[in-house]
C-alpha cells in the first residue's frame, strides 16, 4: 500500500482549466498569447478545455497563409494540441453561423455547442482564463 | 474631395465599419484591411449590409490579409475588388486623402 505522501504525488491535484478565446488571430496578440499559455499549462497535466467563441473561431480556420503579412502562422500548432492531451475543443454554434462558417472550415476536430451548454461547462471549471 | 477609407477592425467586434459606412460619401472608396477583411466575406451576418454599401461605394479588400486569415478569394462578396500591396499604394495615390478608421 502506498504511503499517503506517495499517493498525493501520484494523484497530484488536477484542476479544470478553461481557455476562452474570443479574438481573431493576427490583428491583436491575444490569440497567440492564449496558445502559448495553453502549451505551458499542458506540461502540468491538468484537465484543459478550449473554447472558441465570437471572433475566436477565426483562430482555427483552415488554410491560413501569412507569408505576405510578415507574421508567424501559428495555426498549425492547434493541430498539435492533441499530442499534449488537450482534446476538449468547443466552438459556439452561433459564432460559426454569424461568420458564414461551418465545421468543414476548421483545421481541428471540435464539438460545436450552444451558449447554454457552454455556460454549463463554464460552471464546471476551477479556473477560466479569458483571451 | 475623394477619400479612401480604410477599416482594420472586425465588424463583429467593433462598430468601426458602421461608422465608416455611415459617414463616407457616395462615390468614395472603402478598403478593408487586417481584421477588417472579415466584412468582405459571403454568408456572414454583415454580408447583406456590405453588399448594399457597394451601391454607394467602391469596396476593396487586401489580398494578403485574406490569405493570412484563411479566407478564400472565391468567398469574397461579388463586386468587392481584391487588391495587393501595390493596389493599396495606387488607391492611396488616386485619392486626395486616406481616412484610417481605427
Amino acid at each position: 500500500m502506498a504511503e499517503p505522501w506517495e499517493e498525493d504525488e501520484a494523484a497530484g491535484e488536477i484542476k479544470k482549466f478553461m481557455y476562452m478565446n474570443r479574438k481573431a488571430p493576427y490583428g491583436t496578440i491575444y490569440a497567440l498569447e492564449s496558445l502559448e499559455v495553453v502549451l505551458i499549462g499542458a506540461a502540468f497535466d491538468q484537465d484543459v478545455s478550449l473554447v472558441f467563441a465570437d471572433d475566436g473561431v477565426y483562430e482555427i480556420v483552415k488554410n491560413q497563409s501569412t507569408d505576405e503579412i510578415g507574421m508567424k502562422n501559428f495555426s498549425p500548432t492547434y493541430r498539435a494540441l492533441e499530442a499534449y492531451d488537450v482534446e476538449k475543443l468547443y466552438v459556439l454554434d452561433t459564432s460559426l453561423e454569424e461568420r458564414g462558417l461551418t465545421e468543414d472550415d476548421l483545421l481541428v476536430d471540435v464539438e460545436v455547442v450552444d451558449a447554454e451548454r457552454l455556460g454549463e461547462l463554464m460552471e464546471e471549471q476551477d479556473v477560466i482564463l479569458s483571451f | 474631395m475623394a477619400i479612401l477609407h480604410t477599416v482594420n477592425k472586425s465588424p463583429f467586434e467593433r462598430n468601426t465599419l458602421d461608422s465608416c459606412l455611415g459617414m463616407a460619401k457616395k462615390g468614395g472608396s472603402v478598403l478593408l484591411i487586417e481584421d477588417g477583411i472579415y466584412a468582405a466575406m459571403q454568408g456572414t451576418a454583415v454580408a447583406e449590409k456590405v453588399a448594399g454599401a457597394l451601391e454607394k461605394f467602391s469596396i476593396y479588400v487586401l489580398g494578403p490579409d485574406l490569405k493570412a486569415r484563411g479566407m478564400a478569394e472565391e468567398r469574397v462578396i461579388g463586386g468587392i475588388k481584391v487588391v495587393d500591396y501595390h493596389g493599396f499604394v495606387d488607391l492611396t495615390a488616386d485619392h486626395d486623402c486616406v481616412q484610417a478608421w481605427l
